[in-house]
């Protein structure tokens, strides 16, 4: 440390233990001990400098740039596929008013598929979901680093207020992964169980 | 079913209200009105006249489960019939949704012949 200069706080505190730890030995140190000390100051000054290393990690990569542009390009595709889906569904409308004006047997058939687009649509809403999921867990990921090098850091980490629970919140997982969830057939069983 | 009954549907995608609006145009059933939320919905529910309430349950503020809870406790809406039609397909959810008095439970993906067999269904019980 140059003279003049003041030593970071966290260094500071181990040199005055150090120091203290020195001055409560009687006696002279063998060349064992002294260089027990000095690594164990050593080892301090380590841990302080990796202490101000974690604080200076650039969290606000993560936190500020990182999830957010991550996020933003989620919420991006979940536009883009609704644009996409609302396209469709213009398509589809139009071509309700054609079955109309064509002949039964046909505007029958073209019913049926438009019917199918209607169904196969729906996967715009269960992206959506399942996209969320992974915006939550993005979420969840940027709390947890900013909790723990909050530690490092003043003023930081400050707990958001949590929002009430209600039984309907606190099922609400979104989709299933394929294979998780109960089908359409076992709801019924299970509804007529009741 | 007298297809002239008003019916609110209830969903936070609204390419989803556009899908499930046509396909009960399909059935014939035109006089519906859309929510966006649990909210929203138990506003038009007490100031209106629905026969019918189709509602997705993941919705933010209020849930589709917590607007049946809401329902099912007013006097005057307890009866409405109460289609829960959402992604949720764990069993846990479905017996959550029949205990707080669901009328039936569709899952998503779903398709049109399962939604007009489940209208009808509690449509006659109604």
């Amino acid at each position: 440390m140059p003279d003049g200069a003041q030593p970071p706080p966290d260094q500071a505190r181990i040199e005055q233990a150090v120091r203290a730890v020195l001055g409560s030995m009687a006696g002279d140190l063998s060349a064992t001990e002294a260089a027990l000390l000095a690594e164990l100051e050593g080892l301090g000054r380590t841990v302080a400098r990796a202490k101000q290393e974690i604080a200076r990690l650039k969290v606000e990569d993560i936190t500020e740039s990182h999830i957010p542009t991550a996020t933003d390009e989620l919420d991006a595709i979940v536009d883009h596929t609704a644009q996409a889906t609302n396209e469709i569904l213009d398509c589809c409308e139009v071509l309700e008013g054609v079955a109309g004006r064509i002949a039964a047997e046909d505007a029958e058939a073209l019913q049926g598929v438009i019917t199918r687009i209607y169904e196969a649509c729906s996967f715009q809403d269960i992206t959506g979901q399942r996209i969320g999921k992974v915006v939550t867990a993005l979420k969840a990921i940027e709390g947890r680093v900013a909790s723990v090098t909050g530690r490092f850091l003043e003023g930081r980490g400050a707990p958001e207020p949590v929002a009430e629970e209600t039984e309907g919140r606190r099922l609400a997982e979104g989709p299933q992964l394929p294979g998780a969830g109960v089908s359409q057939a076992e709801i019924d069983r299970l509804l007529a169980e009741f | 079913m007298d297809k002239s009954t008003p019916v609110l549907i209830v969903d936070d995608y609204k390419t989803m209200l556009r899908i499930i609006r046509n396909l009960l145009k399909q059935l014939e059933i035109e006089n519906v009105e859309e929510a966006t939320d649990g909210q929203e919905a138990l506003q038009k529910l007490r100031t209106g006249n629905f026969g019918l309430v189709i509602s997705d349950w993941n919705m933010a503020p209020m849930t589709g489960l917590d607007l049946l809870k809401e329902v099912r406790a007013d006097a005057r809406l307890k009866h409405t019939p109460f289609i829960m039609i959402t992604a949720e397909s764990k069993t846990e959810n479905v017996v959550a949704a029949k205990q707080a008095g669901v009328s039936n439970y569709i899952v998503k993906p779903f398709n049109a012949e399962t939604l007009r067999e489940k209208i009808e269904k509690v449509m006659v019980h109604a």
